[in-house]
């Protein structure tokens, strides 16, 4: 009935299946254990900040950067949209809601998954590989508790706090081509700003948003390293799949967030 | 009244599946105080059988009783608490690389013990010093050598004095002199604490020139046990190929392939 290249098709795609939701069983596991033993990280708190230090501050660079760059960007692209219609002095309406809304929380998630998420990967495979983690385990010390919740609970914090300071640099980089630069009327760009942008509606939203994004990238990162192979090959590949899967999981959680939090605006 | 081997293994079998059986029928008896070899070719079961003891798998046939305590029964807390009595030397050291030489020997009295810090900083100072290290406290374990890493490894795994050292391969890819080092360091740490040693090794003279027993692994099974001088006088073709390590012998030379003549069309 069926030839053989099918039932073989067939055969690989069930194959498929039943890894993919296996692996998502154990990394669900995962998380459940690292949220299980995230007391004995809080009880020693400079484990935290020791990882906030590597996964936060140490990516404050490129989200500065990052964020002045998209923020002028907006600035120009927004004048010459808003010029058409007369409404110049919207342009800081524009720029601040797109970058708590979306930009802000997106693209800080989007760097943050590159810059720390696969540094988190990569370091936790390696500590795999050089018997590190097995040391731990041998001296009756779990990893999880020592190695993967201080920087699970790293990554949540630092995530909002970039997403905020690339916003505020955005909102600078528009502020610097619009008002600076074109010559927008500056009060008109921060008082409309301010009379546009609700605290609930928009920015509360925003850092849920980044709080999410936060948690998917720290446990994407972190399970991935936890679980690879301990070989250059598989380190690699889990540095690579840190990346992917984050990103994608970024824009796919921002999709349903959206959906639900500005269904009604 | 605590019995004299400090490990007794009997019947232990351990497969990851159906197909792949690693180890099975194995007996062992570690004796309290003496430093033991498990010997065998790369992939013989050697390493699997050391973390059967020390409960990092469970036995799938069989019983592994440490210091009187089936292994089989201890749930994560029991384990935790029997391996607190128990150090490990890996391969390459595993030391922890974004922690000092001082750390890294600190780290289990720190996670495990309510010690002021001054008591932590002359017990660290006393493993160096018996590791010769000493000097080292300072370092990362990037800026040490192969051999400096092993030793410090050590003193890291002899922190809370255990009872029982396991040594997984620890004389591997060492020059002669801190190999000379590592040898005399595992005999004279075994005597001067009071433990019980298990080394797993395929580096035959430094593990009989150091050992008071040697069971020998092959394929997964116990072949041969006995002293090191039955060891070298052992008339099994394994165990005589393996001390003697010549190149062909039970253990093929070559691996199984079809006729050579025929792979180069000869015929």
């Amino acid at each position: 009935m069926f030839n053989r290249g099918t039932i073989i098709n067939v055969r690989a795609i069930g194959h498929h299946t039943i890894d993919s939701v296996m692996r998502f069983g154990y990394a669900s596991r995962f998380f459940a254990l690292t949220l299980l033993n995230s007391g004995s990280s809080w009880r020693r708190i400079h484990l935290i900040i020791r990882e906030l230090y590597f996964t936060g501050a140490l990516s404050m660079v490129i989200i500065l950067v990052s964020g002045l760059f998209v923020g002028m960007v907006l600035g120009f692209q927004g004048y010459q949209t808003l010029k058409t219609y007369g409404s110049e002095s919207a342009l800081g309406v524009l720029v601040a809601l797109s970058l708590v809304r979306e930009l802000g929380p997106v693209v800080s998630g989007l760097l943050f998954a590159s810059r720390a998420g696969s540094a988190m990967t990569a370091e936790i495979g390696l500590m795999k590989t050089t018997e590190q983690l097995s040391a731990m385990e041998m001296m009756a010390v779990d990893p999880i508790a020592r190695v993967v919740a201080p920087r699970f609970w790293a990554g949540v914090i630092s995530m909002p706090l970039l997403a905020g300071v690339f916003s505020a640099m955005g909102i600078y980089g528009g502020y610097l081509i619009g008002v600076v630069l074109i010559g927008v009327d500056e009060g008109s760009f921060w008082s409309q700003m301010q009379s546009a942008v609700d605290f609930r509606e928009d920015i509360v939203n925003g850092v849920i948003k980044s709080v999410v994004f936060g948690i998917a990238v720290t446990w994407i990162a972190l399970f991935e390293g936890y679980d690879s192979p301990p070989t250059a090959e598989g380190v690699s590949g889990a540095t690579t799949r840190t990346v992917v899967t984050s990103s994608l999981a970024i824009l796919g959680l921002d999709f349903i967030l959206t959906a639900f939090m500005f269904r009604g605006v | 009244m605590a019995s004299d081997n400090l490990v007794e293994i009997s019947a232990v079998g351990y497969s990851y599946d159906k197909r792949r059986t690693i180890l099975s029928g194995i007996d062992m008896k570690i004796p309290r105080g003496k430093v033991v070899a498990i010997m065998g070719i790369s992939g013989s079961g050697k390493t699997t059988l050391l973390r059967l003891i020390a409960g990092w798998f469970k036995p799938t046939q069989g019983d592994i009783h440490v210091d009187g305590v089936l292994t089989r029964d201890l749930d994560r807390d029991g384990l935790y608490k029997m391996r607190r009595r128990m150090g490990m030397l890996f391969q390459f050291g595993a030391l922890f690389t974004d922690l000092s030489v001082f750390d890294n020997v600190a780290f289990q009295m720190r996670e495990h013990t309510d010690l002021p810090e001054s008591m932590i900083r002359d017990i660290v100072m006393m493993k160096l010093q018996a590791v010769g290290l000493r000097g080292a406290h300072h370092l990362m374990p990037s800026e040490l050598s192969g051999g400096m890493s092993r030793r410090v490894a050590l003193a890291r795994a002899i922190a809370l004095d255990p009872m029982l050292m396991m040594y997984d391969e620890p004389f591997t890819g060492l020059d002669p002199i801190s190999l000379g080092v590592i040898r005399n360091l595992v005999r004279r740490l075994n005597d001067t604490l009071g433990s019980t040693s298990i080394v797993v090794t395929h580096d035959v003279q430094e593990a009989l020139d150091t050992v008071d027993y040697v069971y020998y692994l092959s394929e997964g099974v116990m072949v041969a046990h006995g002293t090191p001088e039955e060891m070298r006088a052992s008339k099994d073709p394994l165990v005589h190929q393996f001390v003697w390590g010549e190149a062909d012998g039970p253990v093929a030379y070559q691996y199984p392939s079809r006729k050579y003549n025929e792979e180069l069309e000869l015929v």
